[in-house]
């Protein structure tokens, strides 16, 4: 960390002893969240979703591969992600990094589990189904990439059109069909900072944080759960913030809902 | 997670597979200080898993420019052995998986070494999965604690991990690959023991508010046998010194 950053660490972590934050938000409060879907349109689905100024784009793609061996009528979906270096200065060029794997695969799980994209519906015929492609491409860093790449990732997928498929051809021009999703599920990530628990870190909590818990959920179940950073949670704890995420979860669905078109 | 065709029985007459019930964990045996290179190590037979870790350090953190002036850096790599699975020969090295985990086993530590003790430096944790069943990255936490305590590193607690999940209606302790593999919910957690505080959790699967609150009872209840495993192993490698690092 360098003499910037030590002092605005040390800013929020004296605001948040007093309960207040560096943009005079409430401890469980989201920024404004703003989603747009359809932007790219070579892609067969997308979504551009802005979390206070952490920008995230997710671009799907789907192609005909050889299901897995293990599932033979099935499709499959996977996410990566790419902390460009266009985002932040501290992102640089090169194999992707620890922090962008964990990122991706947290917001893998959490779709998979909550058995969102209908995998059955990819199969196309015997030795053929489709592999969706959802890529996260980080565009603006501050703070809290685990829910925004999440609302991006759903977001993308219900935009999603499967192309045509004919005479052993794939016609990507046509989507006549949506993507078959089941069930739409929603993070929610939460950081601990001078023993404060708040909702939708900035970088600059993100910095002065010692611990960070991402919460996917459906109306019913929690589906996914990654605790990050050196710090700890007790038990009380974490069931306080299931319970606050279960109270979230309407709320984003709708804004992911809305940004339809 | 549960997506293949054929579905073995996970409980049957009220047992596990392997005949267990469900808040039994494996038998696990630590054996700390096995190598003598590396400035601590153990070893750890969890079930079917083996799995050694060692601890190089703290020495002099490279490249250079990561060294922190006030505290030491903690690297870890937890790769699984190419012959470490019942499955096709794996790739040697990390792999994405592999790369979260050592993430994630990373944050554990640095919770709980001192690192202001060792400025300037860094400490290596190598985690080496030789045969996996299940478990293993709870397993290696668990052996890395004992590697660390053993390197003589300055900690504040010995944690420990172990992992609970979810078989229908039923929470149980310690998956193995087949449960794992088959269970509708696998949560690793590892446990700082003096204050319970929680270092790791990772979950997928389908879990209500309640079974959570269940689970995380049940992975502390656990955890007092593998707590006494670790101090256990430690004090065997001090009590007989040709077992300790010479």
């Amino acid at each position: 960390m360098d003499a910037i950053d030590t002092v605005k660490t040390s800013y929020v972590r004296e605001l948040l002893m007093k309960g207040e934050r560096e943009d005079s938000r409430q401890l469980l409060e989201f920024r404004p969240i703003k989603i747009e879907t359809g932007i790219i349109k070579n892609a067969e689905g997308s979504a551009m979703v802005d979390l206070g100024a952490t920008r995230v784009l997710a671009g799907v793609k789907t192609d005909l591969n050889e299901p897995m061996e293990d599932t033979p009528n099935q499709g499959n979906m996977v996410v990566s992600a790419e902390l460009l270096p266009l985002a932040s200065a501290s992102y640089e060029t090169g194999p992707p990094s620890p922090e962008a794997i964990e990122f991706a695969r947290v917001v893998d799980r959490g779709i998979r589990a909550g058995n969102c994209v209908n995998l059955e519906s990819l199969f196309v015929e015997e030795g053929k189904a489709w592999t969706v492609y959802v890529d996260l491409y980080v565009l603006n860093f501050n703070g809290n990439l685990f829910d925004a790449g999440g609302l991006a990732a759903m977001s993308a997928l219900l935009d999603t059109g499967v192309p045509k498929y004919e005479d052993s051809k794939v016609i990507r021009e046509e989507r006549p069909n949506k993507l078959k999703v089941d069930n739409i599920v929603t993070p929610t990530t939460f950081a601990k900072v001078a023993d404060k628990i708040i909702l939708d870190p900035t970088g600059n909590e993100e910095k002065a944080a010692s611990a960070r818990m991402t919460i996917a959920l459906d109306k019913e179940s929690v589906r996914s759960m990654q605790k990050g950073l050196g710090g700890g949670f007790y038990k009380n704890e974490v069931e306080e913030l299931i319970d606050v995420a279960f109270n979230k979860h309407e709320e984003l669905k709708g804004i992911m809902k809305k940004a339809q078109k | 997670m549960a997506s293949s065709l054929n579905k073995p029985e996970l409980i049957v007459n009220g047992k596990r597979t392997d005949g267990r019930d469900f808040d039994e964990i494996r038998p696990l045996k630590i054996v700390a200080s096995p190598l003598k290179n590396a400035d601590g190590s153990a070893y750890i037979e969890w079930g079917n898993n083996k799995i050694l870790a060692a601890v190089y350090g703290p020495r002099e953190a490279t490249p250079r420019h990561l060294s922190d002036p006030s505290k030491a850096i903690i690297k870890c790599r937890y790769t699984m052995a190419p012959f470490s699975s019942l499955s096709e020969h794996n790739r040697t090295g990390p792999n994405r998986r592999s790369i979260e985990i050592s993430k994630v086993i990373k944050e554990v530590f640095e919770n709980v070494v001192m690192l202001t003790d060792f400025p300037g430096s860094q400490i290596d944790i190598f985690i080496e999965v030789l045969q996996g069943d299940g478990g293993t990255r709870a397993a290696g936490i668990t052996a890395a604690s004992v590697a660390l305590a053993s390197a003589g590193i300055h900690m504040r607690d010995l944690p420990y991990a172990v992992s609970v999940g979810r078989i229908g209606e039923h929470l149980a302790m310690d998956f193995n690959m087949i449960e794992d593999n088959y269970s509708d919910s696998d949560i690793p957690m590892a446990i700082a023991p003096r204050n319970n505080e929680i270092l790791l959790l990772q979950m997928d699967g389908d879990m209500s508010r309640e079974q959570m609150s269940k689970a995380m009872e049940m992975v502390i209840k656990a955890g007092e046998q593998v707590s006494t495993a670790q101090k256990d192993a430690l004090r065997e490698a001090y009590a007989n010194k040709a077992g300790a690092k010479q």
